[in-house]
C-alpha cells in the first residue's frame, strides 16, 4: 500500500519521458457499409513503471487503440489515418509507430512491446509445445543458443510461478488449465523484457480466482521489471485494483483521463459517473434482505428496492432433491463408456414463489448443468424435481413439453440464443404457438404487451435479431421466456455477456418483472457482486456439489465454507482505496470432476448453523 | 420490394439473366426449331468451322452445332434439375433427421449413406442405369441416387451443428416439438449450404449425364444433349476444337449463371445481409 502511494506520488511529479505517447490517433475501418471510425481522436501518454488502464464498453475503441500500437490493426482491415504514436526506444531514436516500416515494427513487436490477449485458449498455437511457443520470440529477437533459450524459457516459467517448469516445456497447450495457459501467454510476452506490456482484457475469460492470480502476477512483474503496463478492460473493479492512471473511452473518443483516485472518487464526466454507478459492488448490500435495483443515472425509472410482497402466500415453488447429473466419457477402440463427468452431484434446494435463488460457482462447477437438468434439457441420472408439486422427472415427452410452460429459460449468449432467420414477432410468439395458448388475433396483442413490459418499442416487431444490440436481444430473450406466464425462469449467465450499463438495465428489468409478475428466478452466475444484488437465496457450487446454501445475507455476511470465502476474497473490489488483489495470490486449483464408471461419491453431510444456512461438512 | 432490390446487383443481374436465358431456350427451342435440324447430317460439311451456313460449325457427321446446342438444352437441363431435385428430396430429410436426432438414428442412416459413398458416383449411376435400362427417366433416377449421399452427408453435418445452437435449445425449452424444431429452426439455418451445394450439383449432373451418354446409357443418339456433344468431340479436339467449345461454353455459362444465382439467392434469404 505504501509502495503504491509512493508510486502515485512519484507520478504527480513525473520527470521521466513517456515510453509511449499517443497524439491524436485516428483509426478507420473500411466496410461494405462505408467507413467506420473506430478511434476518433485519442491522445494519452504511458510513463515507465506505471499501469494505465484503458476502460470502456464494447465498441469504445479500446482494443483497436492497443492493436494500433502494435500495428496489428492493419491485419484486421483497419487503417491508421491520423496522429502519431511515439515510442521511446532504448538507445535508439524515438520511433513514430504510425509511420515506421514493416521491419522496424517487427523488431519492436514482442521485443520492446509485449502483448497479452484475452483468450488463453486460442492465443496459444495448439500444435506447438510450450517450449516452442516460448522460445520463438527469443530466437527471433536475441542471439541466444538453443540451450540458453531453453534455460531462459525455464526461468520465464518460474517467473510467472508455473510449478514444474521443465515438465511444462514439453507439454502442449491443451494439457494446461486456463490459468496456466494465461501464465504461459504472459511469459511469452515477457520473454524479451519489453518496456511496455499491453494486456487486452487478459482476465475476462477467466474464473474469478484465476483472475485474481493473474492480476497479482501482472502487478508483481510490473514492480520487479519496472515496465509500463497498458491494461485494457471493461471491468471497473479490475481498473480499481490495477490502475495508476485511467483513460476512459467511449465510441472512439477519450472521455476522461486521470489518476485512479480522481476517477473513482471525483469523476468529472457524466459517462464516467454512469459507468461507475452501474457497477455492482460486493458488500454494498450488507444489512438488507431484499434485492435492490441498480442506480442508473439519467434513467427515468424510479429506483426502489423490490418489495418482496407479491400478494401470494410464501409457498415453495420448486423443490430439487438429491439431483445427480453425469455425462459419459467414451474411450478405447470400442468407444465404450470409461468414465463419468460428475456435473451435478446430490444437489438439493428449494425456491419459493417470487423468490430469486442464485447459483454461483466457477466454470465447470455444474451450475449450468443443474439449471438445464431442472428443465430436463439434459436428463438427470437420479433425483427428484417438483415444480408446484408436479414431479418433473416422471413426465413423458408430451407431458414434459407442456410442463415446460411453467419453467422457462434465458441463455447466456444473446447473439446465439435467437434464431437469426426469425423476426422478433415470430420469436416472441413462438412459445404461444407451441403451447397453443392464443388464437391468431390474440397473439399480436400479447406480443405487443410483452414488448412493452421488457421496454422495447413495438416498431421492433418486424426486425431481425442482428438489427438489435446485445442488451436489446437479451430483452427479447426475456420476453420470449415470460410470454407464456411461467412461474419459474432459469437464467443461465444471462447478463454476463453484456456491458455494465446494459447489464444494470437488464438486471433492473428482471427485478421489476419479478415484482410485477411474481416470478421466481434460478439465477445462475459466476459474478458474486451481481448475485448479491439480485438474490434472496444463494447456493455456492463447487465440483458439482452445493457447498453452502443460505439467504443472501447469511452467505455474503457470514460465509462459512472455505470455498465461499475463497470466492469472496478473489472478487476485485471496485474501490482503488481497498486493494485486495495483492502480491502473489494463489488458490487451490479445482480438481477434475471426472471419475471412473462405478465411482459412488459419499453422501453430503450438511450442518445447519442457522435457520436455512447449510454448510457442506465432507 | 426490398427482397426484389437485393437481387439487383452485378452478380444478381448476370446470374438471373444467364439462368433465364438457359431456361427459356430449354423450354422454347424445341417448339420453334424443327427437331430434324439437330439430326440432319451433311457429310460434305463434316467438321466445318463456324461459317455463314453453320455459324457455330458442324460436328463429325456434319450436324449443325448451333441447333444441337439449342435442342440439347432441354434434355440436359431436364436431367440435371430433375436429378438434383430428386437427390434433395431424399437427401435433405435424411440429413436433417440424422443430424438433428444424432445417436443411433444417425449411426444407422450414415452407415447406409457411407455404403453408397464408397462407390464412385458415376459408377453408381452407371450400375443403376444399366439395371433399369437406358432412358431419360432412368438416367434421372440414376444420377439422383448417385448424388444423394454427398448431399445427405453435408446436410447432416450442418444440421448437427445447428441443432446444438442455443436458439434451438431455447426453442425446445419454450415447447417446440421436434418437427417444429427441424422445419422451423434447423432447416432455415442450413439453407445457405443447401442452396450453394445444389447449384454446384446441377453442374456436376450435366456432366454426369455426359458420362452416362458416353457409355451408351444416357441420352440415345441421334438425340442431342450437351454432355453427349462434349463426349463426341473428344476425337476431334485437335482438328475441330469448336465441337467441344460450343457445348462446353453452354455448360460453363449455365453453371456460372447458376452459381451466381445461388449466391445471390443465399444472400437474399439471409436477413443479416444488407439490403
Amino acid at each position: 500500500m505504501s509502495e503504491r502511494n509512493k508510486l502515485s506520488s512519484k507520478l504527480d511529479t513525473q520527470v521521466d519521458d513517456p515510453i509511449v505517447s499517443l497524439d491524436h490517433l485516428r483509426v478507420e475501418f473500411e466496410t461494405d457499409g462505408g467507413t467506420v471510425v473506430a478511434v476518433n481522436d485519442i491522445s494519452f501518454k504511458v510513463f515507465p513503471g506505471e499501469t494505465v488502464c484503458l476502460v470502456g464498453e464494447s465498441g469504445s475503441g479500446k482494443s483497436v487503440t492497443s492493436l494500433s500500437l502494435m500495428r496489428l490493426v492493419e491485419f484486421g482491415g483497419g487503417k491508421i489515418t491520423g496522429g502519431k504514436m511515439l515510442l521511446a526506444r532504448d538507445g535508439k531514436k524515438t520511433a513514430n509507430l504510425s509511420e515506421v516500416d514493416v521491419d522496424t515494427m517487427r523488431s519492436i513487436r514482442g521485443n520492446e512491446i509485449g502483448m497479452i490477449f484475452q483468450e488463453p485458449m486460442t492465443s496459444l498455437n495448439p500444435v506447438f509445445s510450450i517450449e516452442r511457443q516460448l522460445t520463438d520470440g527469443l530466437r527471433l529477437h536475441t542471439n541466444l543458443s538453443a540451450s540458453e533459450t531453453r534455460e531462459k524459457a525455464i526461468e520465464l516459467l518460474e517467473e510467472v510461478r508455473i510449478p514444474d517448469p521443465e515438465k511444462r516445456l514439453r507439454q502442449y497447450p491443451h494439457e494446461l488449465s486456463g490459468g496456466m495457459r494465461q501464465r504461459v501467454v504472459i511469459a511469452m510476452a515477457m520473454a524479451c523484457r519489453p518496456r511496455l506490456l499491453i494486456a487486452d482484457e487478459p482476465t475476462t475469460a477467466l474464473d474469478v480466482t484465476i483472475q485474481a492470480e493473474i492480476l497479482s502476477l501482472i502487478n508483481r512483474l510490473k514492480r520487479e521489471t519496472g515496465m509500463a503496463v497498458l491494461f485494457i478492460t471493461h471491468d471497473m473493479a479490475v481498473v480499481a485494483q490495477m490502475a495508476d492512471r485511467v483513460v476512459v473511452m467511449y465510441q472512439g473518443n477519450l472521455i476522461e483521463e486521470g489518476t485512479v483516485n480522481e476517477i473513482f472518487s471525483a469523476p468529472k464526466e457524466e459517462y464516467t459517473k454512469a459507468l461507475l454507478a452501474a457497477v455492482p459492488q460486493l458488500g454494498q448490500m450488507a444489512g438488507t434482505s431484499l434485492p435492490s435495483p441498480l442506480n442508473i443515472p439519467g434513467a427515468s425509472a424510479t429506483v426502489k428496492p423490490t418489495s418482496g410482497d407479491i400478494g401470494i402466500e410464501k409457498k415453495t415453488l420448486l423443490e430439487v432433491k438429491n439431483l445427480v447429473t453425469r455425462f459419459p466419457v467414451y474411450g478405447g477402440i470400442f468407444r465404450r463408456k470409461v468414465a463419468n463427468v460428475h456435473a451435478v452431484e446430490n444437489v438439493s434446494f428449494t425456491i419459493d414463489r417470487g423468490e430469486t435463488m442464485a447459483l454461483v460457482g466457477e466454470s465447470g462447477c455444474g451450475k449450468s448443468s443443474c439449471g438445464r437438468s431442472i428443465l430436463r434439457l439434459v436428463e438427470p441420472e437420479s433425483g427428484q424435481i417438483f415444480l408446484d408439486g408436479k414431479n418433473i422427472i416422471s413426465l413423458n415427452g408430451t407431458e414434459l413439453r407442456s410442463a415446460r410452460r411453467d419453467m422457462q429459460m434465458v441463455f447466456q449468449d444473446p447473439y446465439a440464443s435467437l434464431n437469426p432467420y426469425m423476426r422478433l414477432r415470430e420469436q416472441i410468439a413462438e412459445p404461444l404457438n407451441n403451447f397453443g395458448l392464443a388464437g391468431r388475433s390474440e397473439v399480436d396483442d400479447i406480443v405487443h404487451d410483452i414488448l412493452e413490459k421488457v421496454e422495447l418499442p413495438t416498431s421492433f416487431l418486424r426486425r431481425f435479431p442482428h438489427e438489435l444490440s446485445g442488451g436489446q436481444r437479451q430483452r427479447v430473450a426475456i420476453a420470449r421466456a415470460i410470454v407464456v406466464n411461467p412461474s419459474l425462469v432459469i437464467t443461465d449467465e444471462a447478463v454476463s455477456a453484456l456491458d455494465v450499463s446494459v447489464q444494470a438495465q437488464v438486471l433492473n428489468l428482471m427485478m421489476s418483472l419479478q415484482d410485477e409478475l411474481g416470478l421466481s428466478y434460478l439465477f445462475i452466475s459466476h459474478d458474486m457482486a451481481v448475485v448479491e444484488r439480485v438474490s434472496h437465496k444463494v447456493g455456492v457450487m463447487y465440483l458439482g456439489r452445493l457447498v453452502e446454501v443460505g439467504s443472501r445475507s447469511q452467505i455474503f455476511e457470514n460465509p462459512q465454507h472455505e470455498y465461499t470465502r475463497t470466492l469472496m476474497a478473489a472478487v476485485p473490489i471496485a474501490d482503488p482505496k481497498k486493494r485486495n488483489i495483492s502480491n502473489d495470490m494463489s488458490f487451490k486449483p479445482i480438481p477434475s470432476p471426472v471419475f471412473p464408471v462405478g465411482h459412488t461419491p459419499e453422501n453430503p453431510i450438511y450442518e445447519e448453523i442457522e435457520d436455512g444456512h447449510l454448510i457442506l461438512r465432507n | 420490394m426490398s427482397i426484389f432490390k437485393k437481387f439487383l446487383n452485378f452478380k444478381g443481374i448476370i446470374g438471373i439473366t444467364l439462368v433465364l436465358c438457359v431456361v427459356l431456350i430449354a423450354i422454347f427451342a424445341p417448339l420453334i426449331i424443327p427437331p430434324e435440324f439437330a439430326t440432319k447430317m451433311d457429310m460434305r460439311a463434316r467438321l466445318s468451322p463456324p461459317n455463314m451456313a453453320h455459324w457455330m460449325g458442324t460436328d463429325q457427321l456434319g450436324r449443325d452445332l448451333f441447333y444441337r446446342v439449342m435442342l440439347g438444352a432441354r434434355t440436359s437441363i431436364n436431367i440435371a434439375t430433375s436429378a438434383v431435385l430428386m437427390s434433395l428430396v431424399i437427401g435433405l430429410p435424411l440429413g436433417l433427421v440424422s443430424g438433428y436426432f444424432g445417436g443411433r438414428t444417425d449411426n444407422v442412416l450414415m452407415r447406409l449413406v457411407d455404403t453408397l459413398l464408397s462407390f464412385p458416383a458415376l459408377l453408381l449411376a452407371l450400375t443403376i442405369s444399366a439395371v433399369l435400362g437406358p432412358n431419360l427417366q432412368n438416367t434421372i433416377i440414376a444420377i439422383g441416387i448417385a448424388f444423394t449421399p454427398y448431399l445427405a452427408r453435408l446436410i447432416r453435418g450442418e444440421a448437427l451443428r445447428v441443432a446444438q445452437m442455443p436458439y434451438v435449445e431455447a426453442a425446445r425449452s419454450s415447447g417446440a416439438t421436434n418437427s417444429r424444431l427441424i422445419i422451423g429452426h434447423v432447416l432455415p439455418n442450413i439453407m445457405p449450404v443447401v442452396i450453394v451445394q445444389s447449384t454446384i450439383s446441377l453442374a456436376f449432373a450435366i456432366l454426369a449425364e455426359a458420362g452416362l451418354s458416353f457409355l451408351g446409357l444416357g441420352t440415345q443418339p441421334p438425340e442431342a444433349s450437351w454432355g453427349l456433344m462434349i463426349q463426341a468431340s473428344r476425337d476431334y479436339l485437335d482438328r475441330a476444337p469448336w465441337t467441344a467449345l460450343v457445348p462446353g461454353t453452354a455448360v460453363a455459362l449455365t453453371v456460372l449463371g447458376l452459381n451466381m444465382f445461388g449466391d445471390v439467392l443465399r444472400d437474399v434469404l439471409d436477413p443479416r445481409s444488407q439490403s
